[in-house]
Parts: structure tokens; C-alpha cells; sequence
């Protein structure tokens, strides 16, 4: 599995030059990879449906435990084999969409990246794994959701979806940290058969809201589903691909694979439960008074992902069948209505909008086909895919009356949605300045594989159920569970609901403009919405920076200097009085007559400095300070220092009287209230260090390090210099770090000098 | 600011201090001195050219740009820890060659290079700001 996730990988790395190197065939070629791990995983799924997950792992980096650990079971081959399929598809479509497009290299490798990393999602076994990959799919759908980044409403929304979502990452890890150590291991597999045990531990509720706050902003759950319905932002194989069929399905994922782990309490089913129900509600009335094609998907696209929360919550061995049967039903229709919705603006030359489509029927018939394929399957008519799922849940549901009345309104809305993409565009007049043609091949494999295996899986669903699904829930459950699907369950209290359900829905379909109008006049309620709590924060927050900044950076060095000097002596202060100050253990170390003298002499050259009335006698003096600085290294037995102290200090004042030039005419403009505040800073903090610098010389620090380097330096790192030793080799990294900073600095001093404003541009 | 004493001097303090700065790096790792206060030392020579004539002067006398020089410096510094790296060490792991010439023995390692590392980024570092510094007004 490392293998193939590497080939994928590979393939995303390349992609802008096989893109170079066959402008036309590119997405053909790059749909290699994910056919490739399709193959390998169809050639696995024997074994796997029979209970025999595939289990591989390799140390990445041990010193964290880090394993490049896989595990492919029946959860994991049902969304790896979705993603790699339809993946393999939407590469092909992009080819066709992105046609003669110049970026066409750069949203490829984006897009097979991200593919790359979602197959990880779900075939990692390690927690840490699992999250890198995670975290990679939010930034690939960062870059996916703006990749037409000259638009602003573009760059909005990608960044709003990577703070919602990573965001929602820094809550997963926390929860992913406690659940290993509660565990005692990262490995997921080990982690699910100690459900038991975790289910007791006083951690438990913890860990269940944090991951379920990761899961939930990654799954759109509301209340932080409004991230997706701006998602759309992105080029529609983006959002076929990351925005219905498999990234925000990456949070279900997760807590589907932790269900054996955190499932079946009486917190999981209650929180999941609620949030999925109202998701699920939430999206569908949503999506009724939309009218743009692909708003019109995402919100049902949030709703059913609401659905899948609320089964998995409920958490009998029926709706987590319910729920799988519900997820390959759902990725079939819902990424072919994504492809017809994109197929459908890029031949109209750019149409969106439902209201003004019609009549496409003789110009894209091919299309139609396909649409209606899907429409009719998300609508749950028999005899789709989407049909039998509904029976299955209907089914799983039982008798509760607030579901059955809640999946029924639902329904109802995706019946709506399914006949307003799939029928509506297609059928009656076609407006006047409406020209369309057909779509090109390349974009026709995408919509009709997943249009007409709607159709067909109902009519395998028999074998579907028990090859994907039965093995997927089993995974789930933890526990094996068989599934037996039936395209006619004959007559039962479910077909009789799911008619009902379609009765309800086509009335709805016709009652639509009313639905819009509706959502016009509620549009300023929505407004209060989370996605405004979203932007009132978002501004808060850079509000915030904003004023910080100007506070902090106020440009102007006397108050840095304030800032740093005042920062750093009240912290050791404190440390120090918290110790004890100088009454406690501490006492002032003793001077010695010369080092008294040479203090005084600093004492006065720094008088001097302050006082006098040339610039040149200022820096002079400032030099005596530096020298009798060396003096003292020298007395104290640090002879490096003081050589480099010395340099340094006659390097000083050779750069400030270079820099004469670009200074004003020499006079002290500060008031004179100013400089008393100055004064008392600098004597004040003088004081403070003066008396730190002397107790900490008095306490007998302990020497296990210094004895270390002294004793080792010699034979370890063949010199007797320990302190050249200390700099070269024992801490080698801190200087390297170092010389780059100093690299750093000197770039930026450099161009501060250089490109000074009104300075013409020599560089 | 043209003196005939400071040039006259300085054109024989020039090549010691040049000669002096590679003394103190090479003999940093077992006395006083080192790669630091070694380019500080080489620099100075520099500066105290452009002080005596003019930056250009200096400029033409070191034909490298000071900025290239920096950026070699840190590539030393950091193609220096790889030797130990490739050894199966970590990152910066010391590698020593024993010479055993006759007279006295000679310890080569990768700290050393590390130490000329640093000696040419500090040198470059400041014979930029100072060239730059000069080079204005």
C-alpha cells in the first residue's frame, strides 16, 4: 500500500510535465495511477470481504513511534475503491474541462495529490499517520476550492474551508493524542479492540468531542456546515471529487472507524444523532430554495452527509449497513450530477443558474441520459441504486416516528434537487440566448460509468451488498454482519413510505418556484447564520492582529528597545524573587577592586556618551564602554570573548561612523520628559541586572554540563578549546541556525539600505 | 577622508590581518579564536581598505560579491554535517581523519569545515552591510 500511495504521489509530482509533454492526454495518462490501485484493490477485495484485512507497516520515524502503517479492511476498501474509481474519472473529465487551459498541469498535480492523500486517510493504521494524510487533504482542497485565486470570492471561500477544516484538525489531534495514550498505542487496530476500556476511562468524553468537532467540521456537520455550499467555488471536478464523493466524507470515515473504539455510548449516539439529524434536516431545506446548480448539490451533498452521521449514531447493526449502502449510493449519484451540472455550464458557455436552463434535451441528449440516470437515483426511484439504499434505511429506522417523518422530508428535498439537475435543464423551452452542444468524450465517461452503475448496482445489489457493503459494515460494527440486498422487498411499510417520499417529492418539484421565492424573502435570516459568526470572528480576530501590531511594531526604536529590555527584566526578575531574591539562597557575589574600577570607568564613559555634544565624542564613548567590557571578559577568564568583543566593538564604531552620513544634523529632539522616562527605564533596568548578574555569579550552579563538555571535549572532538568546541561541534546546530539568522538579518539590513524609497532603483 | 598615513598603513597591515584572521580560525579548536571572531578579523582588513580609500576600491579587491561569499559560508556550514550524516550518524556528527605526519600528528574533521563555514558567512555578512553602509551618501 505504500507502494501504491506512492505512485500516486509520484503521479501528482509529475503531472505538470506529462501535462507539458501531452497537453491533450494528460488526465488520460495520469488516471493510470488511481486505475492502478483500483486494480490492485479489486484484486485484494476476495480476501478482504472474508474477514482477512491486508496489513502492512515499515518504522518511518521510530524516536515518535511514527510507522508508515496500513490496513485495508472492508471500511477502508469501500472508500478506497470509490476514491481510486471515480478518481480515475475525474481525472479524464478534467482533461476535457480544462481543455487548452494553461493551468490545466498545476490543477492535475493538485488534484491527484490530493487523491493521493485521501487514499492514505483511509488505509493508514497509525493515528499520526492518519492525520498527516488528513491534514493533506484540507490543503489540497485549499488550493483545489481557489485555484481560480485572480477571484476574490474564490480566495475567500478556500481560505475559510482551511481554517474551518484545520481548525477542526488541531481539535482531532488533541483527541487523537489522548485516545493513543489512553490506549497505550498509535495503531488503530489496536486501539478498536480496546473499546471496552476506553469507553470506561474518564477520558473518554473528551476524546469523543474532540475528534467528533475534527470529524464534524471536515463533514460539513452542522453547525459548521457552510464552509461546503462556498466550496463551489472551486472547478466542478474539484467539487464532484473533493466536495461530494470523498474528502468531507473523510470525517464520517473517521468516525466510522472509530466506532468500535468510541461507539455505542449513550454521549456518542445522542451527540451524533442530534448534529447528523439536523445536518441532514438543515441541508435538505437549504438546498430547496437554491437555484444554482451546484449550490443546489452542496447542500444536499451537506445533508446527506448529516444522514450518514445521524446512522452511524444511532448505531444499530441496521443503520450502519444503512449507512454504508447509503455512502456507495450516494458517491455515485452525487459525483455524476457534479460532472452533468459542470458538463452543462461549460457547453452553455457559462450557465448556472436552473431557472435559466431548458430545452437542452436535442443538444446534449447524451448528457440528459446520464442526468437523468443519476437525478432519478438520488431522487430514491426504483429501479436505481439510490432506491434501495432508501429501502435499507427506511428499513433500518424501524418504526421511530420523528425519523420516518424527518427521512420522508428529506427525501422529499432530494427528489427536488435529483429532478431540478437531472430533469429540469433538459425538458420544456429552450430560452433564446441559450446555445449548447454536446459534451466531448473525454468528459462523457465520468457521468455515464457513475450514471449507469446507479442502475446496475441495484440490479447487483445482491452481490454489492455482500462483496462492499456487508464487509464495510462488518468494519464498522466490529462484528460480522451480513448484508442481503434486494432491488423488490416486496410489499412492506417501507416501499409504502418510500412512494410516499417520491409522491411528496415530485410535488415539491412542481411547487419549486414557490420554494424560491420563499428563500428570497428568508435570505436575511440566513445572514445570522454561522457563516456570518464565521466572518464577525475572522474580522475580530484580524481586528485584533491589526491593533496588536500597531501597538507592538510601532516602528519607532525606542519603544522595541522598551519593549525587549522591560519584557526580559521583569521575567528573570520574577523568576528571581520567586526564588527568593536576594534574602533567600542567593547572595551578591563579592567585587574585586579591579573589576570595581573598570565598572566605574563604564559607569562614566556611558555619562559620557549620554551627554555629549557631538556624535563622533557619543560613539567614542560607547566605544570606551565596549573595550572595558572585553577587559571584564578577560579578568573572568573567557578569552574568546573578550578577543571577539573587542573586534566587534571597533567594528561598531567604524559602521556608525559610516553611517554618519545618513543621519540628521546631531541634537537631543526628545523632551525632556522623554528622556527622564528613559532614564529611569535604563537605571532601573542597569540596577535589576546588575544585582541578578552578581547573585547568579555567587550560586553554584551545577556543573554536570560543564564538567561533560570539559572532560569530553578533548576526546570526543579532538580539541582542547571546549569553548570553540561547544560552538563547532557539540551545539554545531544552534550555529548553523545562528549563522542563518545572521545570513537572514544581514539580507534584510542590506535592503533596507539598498531599495530605500525615492532612491532611484539601482539595486 | 583621504590620508596618506592611513593608506600607507594599511597597505601594511593588509596582508597580516588577512594571514592573522586565517591563524585564529585554525588554531580555534584548541586555543582562543575560531571561525567567528576569524572573519571578523579577515573582514576588518577589508573594512579598514574601504576606509582608507573608497568601497569600490575594496570591492575590486575582493572581486567576490560579499553576499556571494556569505551564502558560500552557509553552504559549507551545511554540506559539513553531512558527512556524518551519510556515515550513519546524525546530522553534524563529527568525522575525524588522523594525518600521523612526522613530527606531529594532525586531527582533520568535519568541525573544521564547519568552523571555515562560519569564518566565510561572518566575513560576507559584514563586508555587505559595511560595503553598503559605505556605498550610500
Amino acid at each position: 500500500m505504500l507502494v501504491l500511495l506512492t505512485i500516486c504521489f509520484a503521479a501528482a509530482l509529475l503531472a505538470p510535465l506529462v501535462h507539458r509533454a501531452f497537453p491533450r492526454r494528460a488526465g488520460t495518462l495520469l488516471a493510470a495511477a488511481p486505475l492502478a490501485v483500483f486494480a490492485w484493490l479489486g484484486a485484494a477485495l476476495p480476501e478482504v470481504m472474508h474477514g482477512h484485512p491486508r496489513v502492512e507497516a515499515a518504522p518511518w520515524v521510530e524516536g515518535l513511534g511514527l510507522e508508515a502503517a496500513f490496513r485495508l479492511d472492508g471500511l477502508s476498501m469501500l472508500f478506497a475503491l470509490l476514491i481510486s474509481g471515480i478518481g480515475a474519472l475525474v481525472l479524464l473529465y478534467t482533461q476535457g474541462y480544462f481543455k487548452n487551459h494553461p493551468q490545466q498541469g498545476r490543477f492535475l498535480m493538485v488534484i491527484t495529490a490530493f487523491m493521493a492523500s485521501m487514499l492514505g486517510v483511509v488505509l493508514a493504521d497509525h493515528l499520526l499517520l492518519l492525520f498527516i494524510f488528513w491534514e493533506l487533504t484540507s490543503f489540497t482542497s485549499y488550493l483545489l476550492i481557489g485555484f481560480n485565486h485572480e477571484r476574490a470570492e474564490a480566495r475567500q471561500a478556500a481560505l475559510q474551508s482551511l481554517l474551518v477544516t484545520v481548525l477542526g484538525g488541531l481539535f482531532l489531534l488533541a483527541g487523537l493524542i489522548l485516545l493513543a495514550q489512553v490506549a497505550g498505542t498509535w495503531r488503530l487496530s489496536g486501539i478498536l479492540g480496546q473499546g471496552d476500556a476506553l469507553r470506561e476511562h474518564a477520558l473518554y468524553l473528551p476524546i469523543l468531542a474532540l475528534v467528533c468537532i475534527g470529524a464534524f467540521t471536515k463533514s460539513a456537520q452542522f453547525p459548521f456546515h457552510f464552509w461546503l455550499p462556498n466550496a463551489m467555488q472551486a472547478p466542478t471536478p474539484a467539487s464532484a471529487y473533493l466536495h461530494s464523493s470523498t474528502m468531507v466524507k473523510a470525517g464520517v470515515y473517521l468516525l466510522a472507524r472509530l466506532h468500535p473504539a468510541l461507539g455505542g455510548t449513550e454521549a456518542w449516539s445522542t451527540l451524533l444523532t442530534a448534529v447528523g439529524a439536523t445536518t441532514f434536516l438543515a441541508g435538505a431545506l437549504l438546498a430547496l430554495g437554491q437555484h444554482v446548480l451546484k449550490r443546489l448539490l452542496a447542500y444536499t451533498t451537506v445533508s446527506a452527509l448529516g444522514a450518514m452521521v445521524m446512522l452511524l449514531g444511532i448505531g444499530t447493526t441496521d443503520t450502519l449497513k444503512a449507512m454504508a449502502g447509503f455512502i456507495l449510493a450516494h458517491a455515485f449519484y452525487k459525483a455524476a450530477l457534479f460532472l452533468v451540472a459542470g458538463g452543462i455550464t461549460h457547453e452553455t458557455g457559462g450557465e448556472t443558474s436552473v431557472d435559466q436552463l431548458g430545452g437542452l434535451r436535442r443538444a446534449m441528449p447524451f448528457t440528459f441520459a446520464c442526468a437523468l440516470l443519476a437525478g432519478l437515483s438520488m431522487g430514491g426511484f426504483p429501479p436505481f441504486f439510490g432506491f434501495v439504499a432508501k429501502e435499507n434505511w427506511l428499513h433500518a429506522i424501524g418504526r421511530h416516528p420523528g425519523l420516518v417523518a424527518a427521512t420522508m422530508a428529506g427525501g422529499a428535498a432530494y427528489v427536488l434537487v435529483g429532478l431540478s439537475v437531472g430533469l429540469k435543464p433538459f425538458i420544456g423551452r429552450r430560452p433564446e440566448h441559450l446555445h449548447a452542444h454536446e459534451i466531448p468524450w473525454s468528459m462523457r465517461a465520468g457521468p455515464l460509468v457513475l450514471g449507469l452503475g446507479s442502475l446496475a448496482l441495484a440490479f447487483a445489489c445482491g452481490p454489492a451488498g455482500h462483496a462492499l457493503i456487508g464487509p464495510a459494515a462488518s468494519a464498522v460494527a466490529g462484528e460480522t454482519l451480513p448484508v442481503h440486498l434486494h432491488l423488490w422487498a416486496g410489499f412492506n411499510p417501507c416501499l409504502a413510505i418510500s412512494l410516499a417520499t417520491l409522491v411528496l417529492g415530485i410535488g415539491c418539484y412542481a411547487a419549486r418556484p414557490l420554494f424560491g421565492r420563499a428563500a428570497g424573502r428568508l435570505a436575511p435570516l440566513v445572514r445570522l447564520g454561522p457563516d456570518a459568526a464565521y466572518r464577525g470572528l475572522l474580522a475580530t480576530t484580524l481586528r485584533f492582529a491589526g491593533w496588536q501590531t500597531r501597538m507592538l511594531q510601532t516602528g519607532i526604536l525606542r519603544d522595541y528597545i522598551r519593549i525587549t529590555v522591560l519584557t526580559a527584566v521583569a521575567l528573570v526578575g520574577a523568576a528571581f524573587l520567586h526564588a527568593g531574591g536576594i534574602r533567600g539562597e542567593a547572595r551578591l557575589s563579592p567585587l574585586s577592586l579591579r573589576i570595581g574600577l573598570v565598572s566605574v570607568l563604564m559607569v562614566l564613559a556611558t555619562f559620557t556618551t549620554i551627554l555629549a555634544k557631538s556624535r563622533l565624542r557619543s560613539i567614542m564613548s560607547l566605544g570606551v564602554v565596549g573595550y572595558s567590557m572585553a577587559l571584564l571578559f578577560t579578568f573572568h577568564g573567557a578569552p574568546d570573548l573578550a578577543m571577539t568583543q573587542l573586534v566587534i566593538e571597533t567594528l561598531t564604531v567604524i559602521l556608525m561612523a559610516l553611517a554618519f552620513h545618513h543621519l540628521p544634523v546631531f541634537k537631543h529632539g526628545s523632551p525632556a520628559r522623554m528622556r527622564a522616562i528613559d532614564a529611569a527605564i535604563a537605571i532601573g533596568v542597569g540596577a535589576a541586572v546588575t544585582v541578578l548578574v552578581l547573585a547568579a555569579l555567587h550560586v553554584q550552579t551545577p556543573t554536570e554540563v560543564s564538567d561533560y563538555y570539559l572532560d569530553h571535549s578533548q576526546a570526543l572532538a579532538h580539541g582542547r578549546n571546549v569553548v570553540n568546541v561547544i560552538i563547532v561541534d557539540f551545539r554545531g546546530l544552534d550555529t548553523l541556525g545562528e549563522i542563518t539568522v545572521m545570513a537572514i538579518a544581514a539580507i534584510g539590513a542590506y535592503a533596507l539600505l539598498k531599495l530605500r524609497p525615492g532612491k532611484g532603483d539601482t539595486p | 577622508m583621504t590620508s596618506i598615513i592611513l593608506r600607507t598603513a594599511t597597505r601594511y597591515m593588509f596582508p597580516p590581518l588577512l594571514v592573522f584572521s586565517v591563524y585564529v580560525l585554525m588554531r580555534g579548536h584548541n586555543y582562543p579564536g575560531g571561525g567567528f571572531v576569524g572573519g571578523l578579523f579577515a573582514g576588518s582588513a577589508f573594512v579598514l581598505h574601504a576606509l582608507a580609500y573608497d568601497v569600490a576600491s575594496a570591492r575590486r579587491l575582493l572581486r567576490l560579491d560579499p553576499r556571494d561569499i556569505a551564502t558560500g559560508g552557509l553552504a559549507i556550514a551545511l554540506l559539513s554535517g553531512l558527512p556524518g550524516l551519510l556515515d550513519g550518524g546524525a546530522f553534524m556528527h563529527g568525522i575525524w581523519w588522523d594525518l600521523h605526519l612526522p613530527g606531529f600528528e594532525l586531527h582533520l574533521g568535519t568541525p573544521m569545515i564547519f568552523d571555515i563555514g562560519v569564518y566565510f558567512a561572518v566575513f560576507g555578512v559584514l563586508l555587505a552591510l559595511v560595503f553598503a553602509l559605505g556605498e550610500e551618501g
